[in-house]
């Protein structure tokens, strides 16, 4: 199976200007610094990582929504970062997101049925109103409501049918690429379950490949395939979904897995636990060296200093920590 | 058996809204011992925060008003007392921890100030003496430099630290019973272990006892004593955390464990979740609130509300059929 996507280095900077008149830049956020993994086609790639880590700004620019400051995004063999804009209405039909907020990513003036049906008529996909409906009827069935409520409001509905309906209106298009940014945060406990199930199944009769960001591990080991961890707008570990559960070696990955009550007494109260010391620095202030030498229970000398790159160890397991290399 | 720190018997609380009355906590009863974490969980509307707010006598009202029960602390009925009698518990005998640490804070006092301020109101202290035993709240919290930091605005602190000052702040009057309404929600995972540990520790060093109200099954497994399930405003079930999680007997308890992910569940499987959506309070049915949802619902679940019955031991459930 091939790369459907292949992120090359990329690096996301936002400046921090100040002045009214005669701005000046005098510092920079490094949002994302450096981040490099690729997805192959029908998988899912989880994202994992504290507030901070640059995940979400990842998947907004894997959705050209935002400007790069360095490195390259591959779809389908294209550079992303380097489309016009007839070049980028073409890739938003390959490529398309579900959002965190169920009540902020849908237009309360609109009727379901054109919220779902906006990108087909952008698009110039429904010859006619005849068959706008009956796309905007599937696209409903897809994800378990009814073609009945397309006549209705978005704010008639719950938390949980409004991500379904999000996800209809992602579908719209049939994109090859689904970017799913905390699809299901916000959603009470037992309707994840139910959203978790559509994606899967969606996943399964759609032969769609995810980039699924999300700060729940249990959530994300779920539905990926391979997971990619970061922080501080770094990858610094990313394996399949076995290993990194079975096999963490990044201390930051273990920590956070440590740090994940399971829903289990006995397993609770029997495990060990690693508890990290302070807190996320800032990426306006990006310590030194390995940017999680400051919090690290590992740390050596050689850590504040220098930068680990990514060693990779074993069969799709690579990690950028100095114990490695 | 020693008597429990709080016992709350037949509580009902309501509401009422544009489209009618809301019963948010509907006649529940429960207790908390001496030294002993007792978690309430639930989801959205299930009433659980409506319950905090009630034992504190914070509901607003109107629109809100506690209509039915009784909230024994301390030998007195919390709901019988004046308010100015409320006033001198709160924040000494009863301490709270809210969710979100920056609208719970005072935004323009320093965190020294807020800290020291119950111990002037509930001790008679001088603000001298005050500050002093701020600084060492702050230091038993696990914040460095704890003296410089008493002239630390809470918008210069992240949120790890705005919630360790506010832990700092319930405890500052050594109170017999914490209420930490989702304390670590809105923190990242790694900063909640520390938070939560520090709490746990803390509680147990003191033998304060606490109420955690949260919707993460995972923070009930790893830090609650005993547990108290509720949903549509009533508890569906209660008893020791491990018998929840091992033996759960309700059937939307055991609904929400079976459709949670776990680390090793088996990801090929679709999760067995819970069909349909949370009830709408102010339209709950006549009987069961889970009975719509419910795979074992029968007419009689239908027809009439089940009472709490025992499973085991200290373990109760309200259902029919399980």
């Amino acid at each position: 199976m091939e790369d459907i996507l292949k992120v090359e280095d990329l690096q996301i900077h936002f400046p921090v200007m100040k002045g009214v008149v005669f701005k000046k830049q005098v510092a920079t956020v490094k949002a994302v610094d450096g981040v490099s993994f690729s997805v192959k086609r029908g998988e899912t790639l989880g994202v994992v990582g504290e507030s901070g880590c640059g995940k979400s700004t990842t998947g907004l620019a894997l959705m050209h929504m935002l400007e790069t400051t360095g490195g390259r995004i591959m779809f389908e063999g294209q550079d992303v970062t380097s489309f016009n804009r007839s070049q980028v209405k073409q890739f938003r039909r390959r490529v398309q997101m579900v959002y965190q907020d169920p009540y902020g990513s849908l237009n309360p003036r609109m009727k379901v049925k054109d919220i779902i049906g906006e990108p087909l008529e952008v698009h110039g996909l429904a010859k006619d109103r005849a068959q706008y409906d009956k796309r905007v009827a599937e696209l409903l069935r897809m994800v378990g409501l009814l073609p009945d409520m397309a006549e209705r409001y978005a704010h008639e509905f719950s938390g949980g049918q409004r991500q379904r309906i999000g996800i209809a209106r992602a579908l719209a298009l049939e994109p090859s690429l689904i970017v799913c940014d905390e699809p299901v945060s916000a959603l009470d406990v037992s309707i994840q379950a139910q959203v978790i199930n559509i994606f899967k199944d969606l996943q399964k009769r759609l032969g769609l490949t995810y980039v699924f960001i999300a700060h729940d591990l249990a959530v994300v080991r779920h539905i990926s395939d391979r997971i990619a961890v970061m922080y501080l707008g770094r990858v610094v570990e990313i394996a399949s979904r076995e290993d990194l559960y079975r096999n963490p070696k990044h201390p930051y990955t273990q920590a956070l897995l440590s740090a994940v009550p399971e829903v289990d007494v006995d397993a609770e109260h029997q495990k060990k636990r690693i508890v990290l010391k302070g807190e996320i620095p800032s990426p306006l202030r990006v310590p030194s060296g390995c940017r999680f030498h400051t919090r690290c229970p590992a740390a050596m000398d050689k850590c504040r200093t220098h930068d680990p790159a990514m060693s990779q160890h074993g069969e799709g397991h690579a990690v950028a920590c100095h114990l490695y290399t | 058996m020693a008597t429990p720190v709080l016992q709350v018997r037949n509580l009902t609380t309501r509401f009422k809204t544009e489209r009618g009355v809301v019963t948010a906590v509907d006649n529940i009863s429960f207790e908390v011992a001496a030294g002993e974490t007792l978690a309430i969980v639930g989801e959205s509307g299930s009433g659980k925060s409506v319950t905090s707010m009630s034992i504190l006598r914070l509901i607003p009202s109107p629109p809100g008003r506690i209509e039915n029960g009784e909230i024994l602390f301390d030998g007195k009925d919390l709901l019988k007392l004046s308010e100015d009698e409320m006033r001198a518990i709160r924040g000494d005998r009863i301490a709270m921890i809210f969710q979100d640490s920056m609208s719970s804070l005072n935004p323009s006092i320093t965190i020294g100030k807020q800290i020291a301020e119950p111990i002037t109101l509930h001790r008679n202290a001088s603000w001298n003496e005050a500050y002093e035993k701020a600084r060492d709240l702050l230091s038993m919290v696990q914040i460095p430099d704890a003296q410089s930091r008493l002239s630390v605005y809470p918008h210069q602190f992240s949120g790890g630290m705005r919630q360790r000052s506010m832990i700092a702040m319930a405890l500052a009057c050594q109170p017999k019973l914490i209420i930490a309404d989702e304390p670590t929600t809105a923190l990242d995972v790694t900063v909640q272990a520390q938070i939560l540990d520090l709490l746990k520790d803390l509680t147990q060093k003191a033998q304060t006892s606490m109420i955690l109200i949260t919707h993460d099954m995972g923070v009930v497994a790893r830090y609650a004593d005993r547990v108290a399930v509720m949903y549509g405003g009533r508890i569906v079930e209660q008893g020791p955390a491990r018998e929840i999680f091992n033996r759960p007997a309700h059937p939307y308890t055991q609904g929400l464990l079976a459709s949670i992910p776990r680390i090793d569940s088996d990801p090929s499987k679709p999760l067995p979740a819970i069909e349909g959506m949370p009830p709408d309070l102010s339209a709950l049915p006549v009987g069961c609130a889970f009975a719509p949802r419910c795979p074992k619902a029968t007419r009689e679940c239908e027809a009439s509300r089940p009472a709490l019955a025992k499973v085991s031991e200290g373990h109760l459930k309200a259902c029919f059929n399980t």
